[in-house]
């Protein structure tokens, strides 16, 4: 058995595509935030790897098939985006602003917190991009000397949690244009949580998609600056 | 064809946005060199929307499955973030509740804002 996991290349993809599926029925079923189909696959997934006793490498050589997408799909970022141009120019004064506000916040809340948790200076520089795209996070934590690949795991819990909560912290918080709505899951939870903004609005998905890059450009340039405060 | 040739102009522009990623010095990714690469090429009209849209459309759509293998990932750093992870999952959750929220806000702020001096 443990041969033929090794052996198929398809094996992950379909399990981890079954989770979700099952995630999607009981987010059908219950109304819970918690059954959350990427959530539940996630879970199951890493719950299957560990029984199987397969090691994580031979998993990730499995599984790459999907995450190997994820270029070009970023890429196709762009039509969703193009089709919503016009709208777009229109509100642009509001997306910069709300981006900037956004990725401050996102710097000095972490600054914070980690000063008030009394952590040290590598353990803040590697959470410090959490809300940016993997590569682009991944790029600032090595350049501030952060464990990059607990980086890599925390942006993909913030993506998560932000694609979770989203659609409900925007109700809560009575965010509800939808251009707003883009920036907000853009923002905060890069390309996971416009994934989310897709499935809640086709303009907020497209503003999303924006928000990540600029997002990801503006923590870039303040993250060094901030890697100095703590 | 029509779909291997929307395939073969989505990997095309990936693939220049990895080449810039390659040689340009900045932590910028792939991907979002190829998404504004793209967007350049449907705002100039070297790419007509029609000759990407059905297969750019279906990657978009099956996205957030592609995130898995990055979330497992989490079983590997499980020895460094053992003594730490309390306060590392109150942070995440607060930092991007508190980043959404003030991102949201401010932006729906400026738009009603400026949707006020255009309609008296």
């Amino acid at each position: 058995m443990s041969g033929f996991l090794a052996e198929a290349g398809w094996f992950w993809p379909v399990v981890s595509l079954a989770a979700y599926f099952l995630g999607m029925w009981l987010a059908g079923r219950f109304h819970w935030a918690i059954f959350n189909p990427l959530l539940i696959a996630i879970g199951i997934t890493i719950g299957a790897v560990v029984l199987s006793g397969s090691s994580y490498e031979q998993y990730q050589a499995s599984a790459q098939s999907l995450s190997s997408l994820l270029t070009p799909a970023t890429v196709c970022l762009a039509i969703p985006l193009y089709e919503k141009l016009a709208c777009l120019k229109k509100n642009l004064k509001a997306v910069l602003a709300g981006i900037l506000a956004g990725v401050l916040t996102s710097l000095v809340s972490i600054l914070a917190l980690s000063a008030l948790f009394g952590l040290d200076h590598q353990q803040y520089v590697t959470l410090l991009p959490k809300s940016v795209t993997t590569a682009i996070g991944i790029g600032i934590s090595q350049e501030l000397g952060g464990l990059v690949s607990v980086t890599a795991a925390v942006i993909a819990v913030t993506g998560v949690l932000g694609n979770v909560t989203g659609a409900g912290l925007c109700r809560l918080l009575r965010i509800r244009d939808p251009v707003a709505q883009g920036v907000a899951l853009g923002t905060s939870a890069h390309v996971i949580g416009t994934a989310r903004a897709m499935e809640m609005d086709e303009l907020a998905g497209a503003v999303s998609s924006l928000s990540i890059a600029v997002a990801g450009v503006l923590t870039v340039l303040c993250a060094t600056v901030f890697s100095t405060f703590l | 064809m029509a779909y291997l040739k929307q395939l073969a102009r989505i990997l095309f522009i990936t693939l220049l946005g990895e080449a810039l990623h390659y040689f340009i010095p900045l932590p910028v990714p792939a991907g979002i060199y190829g998404l504004l690469l793209m967007l350049l090429a449907l705002s100039t009209g070297a790419i007509c929307l029609s000759a990407v849209r059905e297969t750019g459309k279906f990657l978009v759509e099956i996205m957030p499955v592609m995130f898995i293998p990055a979330a497992v990932g989490l079983i590997n750093t499980w020895d460094v973030l053992k003594g730490i992870w309390l306060p590392v999952l109150v942070i995440i959750a607060v930092t991007t509740a508190l980043t959404m929220g003030v991102s949201g806000r401010a932006a729906q702020r400026v738009i009603r804002m400026s949707g006020r001096k255009e309609d008296p």
